[in-house]
């Protein structure tokens, strides 16, 4: 059945791959747990109403079931609702014709005498006055509601929704008609859970600590849930996998014993005891040099081979800190490929943030590879004008061998040839922070000509 | 450290060719409860190495956990068991202690419940 999805207008390049992510933790494309996991195309069907931009807050979503919906839009960070609908127009008039037509058997048992009701008049774009909302409510009078009203805890929620006509300022690019909708709520996000986990909140913090609201989309993406054991290797101070354990996952987590996450050396030199596949998901945010740059164990003077490897005499041992040396984005994502590709279920996630510049406005889509994994979802969010961070999802669709580990590497180097320029460390860093061409003529062109549409912005 | 981080740590010193399971040597053990979820149980039942679960279990002062793996169909049937397993595998924490490398004897110290596994330059 079609349902009307309304997101909340943020983070918009995160809505879907968060609802898909969900309907796939919900079994919306079936129990069938198939060991070919690269043939599902675990995609849904979406459509626009009329008129409407792909980043309007409003789409509709084909879905097997009502419990479907439930589960995926009480669990969900950015679904505002998802709704039933019973109509929908133009204006007012086309509303009432459309409601009138929505067959009787779907409305009826949701206006009997016994049940209590509430009707919510929302508008994106502009504001209602209460007076203008209460006029749109009894203008509803066409609709036999039986029921009491009871607007602390309703058992049916009902939403009246409209977009403004004008086509200014309402934060999507300009949409032609309002658009009206009515229907009956299924169920919508539980923001209450961002003010609850928001880091101010916290005791402990670090200067890289992921957001309450990012964190928990990650954990969405990586369908943390009760029985499901997750990983995060750059685990710092706990603040990814806080949002995994509150979905019920038992979590797990290492820091800055790098070699956690760098494993080329063969499968018995590693922190973990063999290959086995333990993990149903991992969620990190690899230090890329920007706030926080990657460190691995051996020191720079001894890895370039400066100095030989020294001994610590026995009494200082016990507090010793040992040396660090920078560790390249390129290397440290190649690591954790190769981690997650041994670690992983089949089937299971690997969750992790990767920077991205921009250059005149759009992004390079060169993304990391590896063989034993499939890319589901990418999600932009735009972090100045100079550069974004990606949230990538990727899904364990063929076991860790030694051959893939091969093909991975010679991807690898690939991948660190045509992408070494802005990667090597610290490249990523001045490209952020280096001032601004001084041609100012030019940059005053360019700012005027920016779009007022902030789209990935919000 | 729970004993199910303990069964997934080895020591990774250069020229040690098997560094699990890891010793453990305890100064204070601490119980911290943890809803149970019997799901989980099985999905990681026949990922424990189970000699290295049980005797690290009884070192933590804690009886219960047969010398033997138990049958699968024992998780499917038995809740007094996965209650133990339960206990034994994500209740009981290792605050203080370390953890002793089986061939060299290395101790990486665990304080605080946090096993430090980092080499020094001269083992990497």
């Amino acid at each position: 059945m079609w349902y009307l999805c309304v997101f909340y207008h943020r983070l918009l390049d995160y809505r879907k791959p968060e609802f898909e992510s969900l309907a796939d933790l919900f079994r919306a494309f079936g129990d069938k747990r198939s060991s070919d996991f690269n043939t599902q195309d675990k995609v849904l069907q979406w459509r626009l109403p009329k008129h409407h931009h792909p980043d309007s807050p409003f789409h509709f979503v084909h879905l097997p079931s009502e419990d479907v919906a439930r589960n995926i839009a009480n669990r969900s960070i950015l679904v505002k609702g998802i709704y039933e609908l019973w109509g929908e127009g133009n204006d007012f008039e086309e509303l009432e014709e459309a409601v009138k037509s929505y067959p009787d058997e779907r409305k009826l048992p949701y206006l009997e005498s016994e049940s209590t009701f509430k009707i919510t008049v929302d508008s994106f774009g502009k504001v209602l006055s209460l007076q203008e909302q209460n006029e749109r409510i009894q203008g509803l009078s066409y609709i036999p509601f039986k029921g009491r009203v009871n607007l602390k805890n309703p058992d049916h929620n009902f939403w009246l929704m409209e977009t403004d006509e004008n086509e200014t300022n309402n934060g999507l690019p300009p949409v032609v008609k309002r658009r009206i909708f009515f229907g009956r709520e299924i169920g919508g996000a539980d923001r209450k859970l961002i003010p609850m986990y928001q880091l101010k909140t916290r005791n402990y913090l670090g200067p890289t600590a992921m957001d309450a609201e990012m964190a928990f989309l990650m954990a969405n993406q990586a369908q943390a849930a009760p029985g499901k054991l997750v990983y995060d290797p750059f685990v710092g101070t706990g603040s990814i996998l806080v949002s995994a354990a509150h979905f019920g996952a038992m979590t797990m987590g290492a820091d800055i014993d790098i070699r956690v996450v760098r494993d080329g050396r063969g499968p018995d030199c590693n922190v973990w005891s063999n290959f086995k596949q333990v993990f149903d998901g991992i969620i990190c945010d690899p230090p890329y040099g920007v706030r926080a740059g990657g460190r691995k164990s051996g020191g720079r003077k001894l890895l370039k081979g400066i100095v030989g490897p020294y001994t610590v005499p026995d009494d200082k041992r016990a507090d010793h800190i040992p040396s660090t040396a920078a560790y390249t984005l390129v290397e440290c994502v190649h690591d954790l490929l190769n981690l997650a590709a041994r670690m992983l279920v089949m089937g299971g996630r690997l969750v992790f943030f990767y920077p991205v510049l921009r250059e005149d406005g759009s992004v390079e889509t060169h993304f990391p590879e590896h063989p034993c994994f499939k890319l589901v979802a990418t999600s932009e969010q735009m972090l100045s004008s100079r550069y974004s961070r990606v949230l990538l999802t990727m899904v364990k669709t063929s076991f860790y061998t030694e051959e893939l580990a091969l093909a991975a590497r010679i991807k690898h180097l690939e991948f660190r040839e045509n992408h070494l320029k802005w990667l090597e460390n610290g490249n990523l860093h001045s490209s952020v922070f280096s001032p601004a061409d001084a041609e100012s003529g030019d940059s005053k062109v360019s700012k005027e000509s920016k779009p007022k549409y902030r789209g990935k912005y919000v | 450290m729970r004993l199910l981080t303990h069964n997934m740590l080895s020591s990774n010193i250069k020229g040690v060719t098997n560094g699990f399971p890891l010793k453990i040597q305890v100064e204070k053990v601490v119980e911290k409860q943890v809803e149970i979820n019997h799901d989980f149980l099985r999905n990681i039942f026949p990922k424990i190495d189970w000699k290295a679960f049980s005797d690290a279990s009884r070192i933590m002062g804690y009886d219960e956990m047969p010398e033997e793996p138990p049958e699968p169909s024992v998780l499917e049937s038995n809740v007094e068991f996965l209650g133990k397993f339960h206990h034994a595998l994500l209740e009981l924490h290792l605050e203080e202690g370390a953890l002793l490398c089986p061939e060299t004897g290395r101790k990486f110290p665990v304080n605080k419940g946090i096993p430090n596994m980092l080499l020094l330059e001269d083992e990497v």
